[in-house]
């Protein structure tokens, strides 16, 4: 675990650095996934480290954002006057960007033939 | 005997007291999730952050000294970003056979994230700092509010934008996914993630494992496709606004 970790705080170290000194648009944590993600591809012994930590980090995810989310209920007086015109845009537009993400990927994995088993 | 009130205004400065009930909040919303059948409407973070926010209204508690506590738990965010390359991994023979799904769904789902959104918020005669604000919404937070701020919209509404799309995604994807019929977990997933980014993500990993790591792809991927797709969305709808 203190490996993993350690293996894992590294990762997101050199994220950040990446990210800031080539400008990146991407953030730190995305780019350090990416790396995280080529390590494991190379060294099975490196995967078998990460799986007990990873895991555990990853079992209740939903709870790292509530902090976040309790922060945005004090912004809610920023939306002002236009609260429902906005509430309606998120929702709409959340509805529609999952359906035609999840129909475009199902139809042209039924054309392509990429099944998944 | 020790006044409470000289107990309570020592617990309410240190970070004990919040980290516990940051924690606590999250499992009554948890445990509500789970005695409603894993419902997807009761949502445990909803009911997380809005037990907290009363208590914090109640108790007069200002947001940094809540934060003082809830930052252990907001860290783990970029650690659990990089754990996420884990069912990534798992799914890697799954993602190498469905590559032009996931190119076109990118394309389709992130225009369409952008420009609905816009479309909306210009017929309901939203200003430009909030359509700009809007557009790139469901980009995971960090991304979003640095591409709200290099085209003028606000960090902070930008910030409340994200997470609404995130919390509205966990809510809707499952009974909107069942009504399309959908049975795919890799179609499920990506479109959660890519339009849901991180919470999207956290709730496609609750109900299938595939349906998790193609989230989590979703949202990488579409934090980079929002960076060119946000700008030029914008553009279309701003062309009309003197």
């Amino acid at each position: 675990m203190l490996h993993a970790l350690i293996a894992i705080l590294s990762l997101q170290l050199l994220g950040e650095t990446a990210a800031r000194a080539l400008s990146l648009p991407l953030p730190g944590p995305v780019l350090g996934m990416v790396l995280m993600l080529a390590l494991l591809v190379a060294s099975r012994r490196f995967s078998a480290l990460i799986r007990p930590t990873a895991q555990g980090i990853l079992a209740h995810l939903s709870l790292l954002f509530v902090p976040a989310g309790v922060g945005v209920v004090g912004h809610f007086a920023t939306l002002g006057g236009q609260t429902a015109a906005i509430a309606v845009a998120v929702v709409g537009s959340t509805i529609l960007a999952i359906a035609v993400g999840a129909l475009t990927f199902a139809a042209v994995a039924r054309l392509t033939g990429a099944r998944d088993d | 005997m020790t006044d409470f009130a000289e107990i309570w205004s020592y617990l309410s400065q240190g970070p004990l007291l919040w980290l516990t009930a940051t924690l606590i909040a999250y499992a009554l919303g948890d445990a509500c999730f789970r005695l409603a059948g894993r419902n997807p409407a009761v949502n445990p973070v909803l009911i997380a952050v809005a037990l907290l926010a009363a208590l914090l209204h109640l108790t007069a508690t200002p947001y940094a000294t809540y934060f003082e506590g809830a930052q252990f738990v907001h860290f783990l965010l970029g650690p659990a970003t990089i754990a996420l390359a884990l069912p990534l991994y798992d799914s890697l023979p799954s993602l190498r056979r469905a590559v032009w799904p996931t190119v076109a769904a990118l394309v389709t789902g992130s225009l369409t994230a952008a420009l609905s959104a816009l479309a909306i918020g210009a017929a309901l005669g939203l200003d430009a700092t909030v359509l700009a604000s809007l557009a790139p919404k469901s980009a995971t937070a960090p991304v979003a509010i640095g591409i709200a701020e290099r085209i003028g919209g606000s960090p902070t509404l930008t910030a409340v934008l994200v997470i609404l799309t995130g919390i509205t995604g966990a809510v809707v994807a499952t009974p909107l996914l069942n009504l399309l019929r959908l049975r795919d977990w890799r179609a499920r997933g990506f479109a959660v993630g890519l339009t849901s980014h991180g919470i999207g993500t956290a709730r496609a990993l609750q109900v299938h494992p595939t349906a998790g790591a193609f989230a989590a792809l979703g949202m990488a991927l579409n934090a980079i496709a929002t960076a060119l797709v946000a700008p030029f969305a914008l553009s279309l709808f701003l062309q009309g606004v003197p």
